[in-house]
């Protein structure tokens, strides 16, 4: 029908929905097989991080993230777009925060129910 | 980074899989996974079709909190009849109560079969011990109504992973990365029996014909809107899955299924402008899976609550508990924040930014909150995550409410139209069952997996009667031409650019403002851009394919919206409709559904009573057996 090779370009101006850190990643591709969308593609180099393709379809679900067998050591991120980045304020003293900021509070490490 | 990569997948357009199925289930989400282990419990050979990954796909990939419309759990104090009734009523009458009834009485059902295969649904380490949403018996915990407990607050993160192993376990054919292109039907005649359907791998561009002696139709709704313009505008943080652009709506049309409810839409009030507006249940709010929490001022002033009918109320207790004589809550009938908030506001009341004040909370409140709803609810298992990493504390941090206003004009969201159902949740087509949101009414997660698991069971039992269905290869090879007519070209449109063109002659002309005129304009201008762009649409490979096929099928649930909006000849707020030429509201001899539907290639409007349903006990118990 048309010819069997096919190219693409990743999508670099949209902001990626996640990030990925090429030192620990070992590119399993787990991220790849549970996206919804499809907005990644399997990096050509193995063991590397996927490349996201897509980055306009991410709705944001968080498959990607949730499943990667290495997310606690780090491998992939969900990053909200800036715009999307929330506040809080300190009840008792009045301090703000965001998601995102230079030198955060330290993490609050009790788990979800 | 920014060069040439190869596509990573082997393409093989036009290469031709086949396979037969007695139950041939379109779609995985719940709906679709729940009718297929339905079909595979009676011993019957099931092929389930899925445009993504069953592990997350649909609409309750990323999680679900609530259990909702679930009276027939032990803890409820409405009947599954009081609840349908209430439920018909609030709605005006403007409600198929078919998918209503059946998940009323077999939803909690559904849930137990759930907890079976491994999910998680009551409060089994107490951490909620004697906290007033909590029922000591079961350990369910409940929402918005403590008192008569009808909606149940789940861990639901793990629902897909349980019904896709449960898929395996009982051995049910999955075709992932399969987009359903088209329904084949007896002899390829329109209106005639179902007897399987197109698909095209979304990886490979690999072509599937499925034959089914049934099939079961489990699609989303057209949740990518006809109205809004781009992908980014479309999903983001704040909103919708790109892939539910409507495929099963397309395909139903196509095969001369008949719709309903098609001309309803409404304004998109909630969740903000779409993928620009805040993180859904990511930021400050007293809704839904933040329901019912406080919410504070600049200066820590709290923002009063009334109650159901508007009444002003002082404790938190009342949030939860109807006032005497007021009936259950469920969402749409339910305490909230003032309603002048905003004059109140610019009287000078309250100082913005406001705040949600999780610490102000009770402890068993604060906890379920953040805690339990957050976390299990769709796309808010990173909010927990992330937001706790970066030190917010829900015992001390006061969350911002942000402002997600309501969205441009013109932008609308679809209002539960889909197929017409009778008792068996049978379609108008022979062979043809459909559930969860490609009903009408279908409903929410509870919803789907209910009416999933009803149709599968129904299907499976008309598979059980039926001769083996013959396929017609001339209607597969137009089908074929069709969908690979996008790879063949190499110019013309592409699918961003098609959609936004779509979305805009809607807002122009099909949209808030709606007159004969308009709506006639709006469905020229559709049929010429179908002559005109439409038909140069091209793709490079097969993912662009798939979103190219989804936007033609966006543009068949466009002029399928402007027939239905132009049949219906009068306004009605039930159904978010007004027509500037019949402003009259909800006349009497409008209050019936339209149904529409293809005959020979041409739009056929037809009728139904409101209530075409009957006897909601009665019916179902005929049928359910």
């Amino acid at each position: 029908m048309v010819e069997s090779k096919v190219y693409v370009v990743p999508d670099l101006m949209t902001p990626s929905p996640v990030v990925f850190d090429a030192d620990v990643c070992n590119g399993c591709n787990t991220c790849v097989e549970v996206c919804m969308a499809d907005v990644f593609i399997p990096n050509p180099e193995k063991g590397k991080p996927p490349i996201i393709l897509h980055p306009d379809e991410c709705f944001y679900g968080g498959a990607c993230v949730k499943e990667c067998p290495l997310h606690d050591e780090g491998a992939i991120t969900l990053v909200w777009p800036l715009m999307q980045r929330v506040r809080w304020k300190r009840k008792e003293t009045g301090q703000h925060f965001r998601i995102g900021m230079l030198n955060p509070p330290p993490p609050n490490t009790r788990p979800p129910v | 980074m920014s060069k040439l990569i190869e596509w990573p997948y082997p393409i093989g357009y036009g290469e031709e899989t086949e396979d037969s199925a007695d139950v041939l289930v379109l779609g995985a989400g719940l709906a679709g996974c729940f009718a297929a282990i339905s079909a595979a419990r009676k011993g019957l050979k099931v092929v389930l079709v899925d445009k993504s990954c069953t592990i997350h796909s649909g609409a309750a990939g990323a999680g679900i909190d609530h259990w909702m419309n679930c009276p027939a759990n032990p803890a409820s104090k409405v009947t599954p009849e009081e609840y349908a009734q209430t439920a018909i009523e609030r709605s005006g009458g403007f409600r198929n109560a078919i998918p209503t009834y059946i998940t009323a009485r077999e939803n909690y059902e559904a849930l137990l079969e759930l907890e079976k295969m491994g999910m998680k649904v009551r409060d089994t380490e107490d951490e909620f011990k004697g906290a007033d949403f909590r029922d000591e018996k079961t350990k369910l915990l409940f929402a918005y109504d403590y008192e008569n407990r009808i909606c149940i607050r789940i861990w639901g993160t793990g629902m897909k992973r349980s019904l896709y192993k449960e898929c395996q376990r009982l051995g049910v054919k999955l075709y992932e990365r399969t987009m359903v292109t088209s329904l084949l039907t007896e002899r390829g005649r329109q209106g005639a029996r179902v007897v399987g359907a197109t698909g095209v791998n979304t990886r490979t561009g690999e072509f599937y014909i499925f034959k089914g002696k049934a099939s079961v139709l489990c699609l989303s709704s057209p949740e990518r809107l006809p109205w809004i313009f781009s992908e980014e505008q479309q999903v983001g943080p704040s909103s919708r899955r790109v892939l539910n652009a409507g495929d099963g709506h397309a395909a139903a049309w196509r095969a001369g299924a008949e719709l309903m409810r098609m001309e309803c839409s409404g304004r998109i009030l909630w969740g903000g402008p779409v993928g620009i507006g805040s993180i859904i249940f990511g930021s400050g709010s007293n809704f839904a899976s933040w329901y019912p929490c406080s919410i504070v001022d600049a200066n820590g002033k709290e923002i009063p609550w009334v109650d159901a009918d508007g009444k002003p109320i002082s404790t938190i207790s009342e949030r939860t508990h109807p006032a005497p004589g007021q009936g259950f809550f469920n969402l749409g009938q339910l305490p909230g924040l003032v309603p002048d908030l905003a004059e109140r506001i610019k009287k000078g009341e309250f100082t913005p930014p406001l705040y949600a004040d999780l610490p102000g909370m009770p402890e068993h409140e604060r906890r379920v909150i953040f805690g339990l709803m957050v976390g299990q609810e769709g796309k808010t298992w990173p909010v927990y995550d992330t937001y706790t990493k970066a030190g917010f504390d829900p015992d001390k941090d006061l969350l911002q409410v942000y402002d997600s206003g309501s969205a441009p004009i013109g932008w609308r969201v679809m209002g539960g139209g889909g197929l017409t159902s009778d008792w068996d949740l049978k379609t108008s087509l022979d062979g043809l069952y459909a559930a969860g949101q490609q009903v009408s009414g279908g409903g929410n997660a509870a919803g789907a997996c209910t009416t999933g698991r009803y149709a599968g069971k129904r299907a499976a039992e008309y598979a059980m009667k039926v001769a083996n269905p013959v396929i017609s290869r001339e209607q597969v090879d137009r089908e074929k031409a069709r969908v690979y007519a996008p790879i063949e070209r190499n110019n013309g449109i592409r699918f961003k650019e098609l959609a936004r063109g779509i979305a805009k002659v809607m807002q122009d002309y099909c949209s808030d403002t709606k007159n004969e005129e308009l709506m006639n304009i709006g469905l020229k201008a559709l049929s010429e851009i179908r002559e005109a762009e439409a038909s140069t649409i091209y793709a490079t490979n097969p993912h662009e394919l798939m979103r190219s096929l989804e936007v033609l099928h966006i543009l068949t649930v466009a002029e399928i919206i402007i027939h239905a909006s132009l049949a219906r000849r009068a306004s009605n707020r039930w159904l978010s409709f007004e027509r500037l030429d019949y402003p009259e509201d909800d006349p009497p001899e409008w209050r019936k559904w339209i149904t529409i539907k293809l005959e020979d290639e041409r739009v056929k409007v037809g009728e139904l009573p409101l209530d075409y349903y009957g006897s909601l006990k009665e019916n179902y118990e005929i049928h359910s057996k």
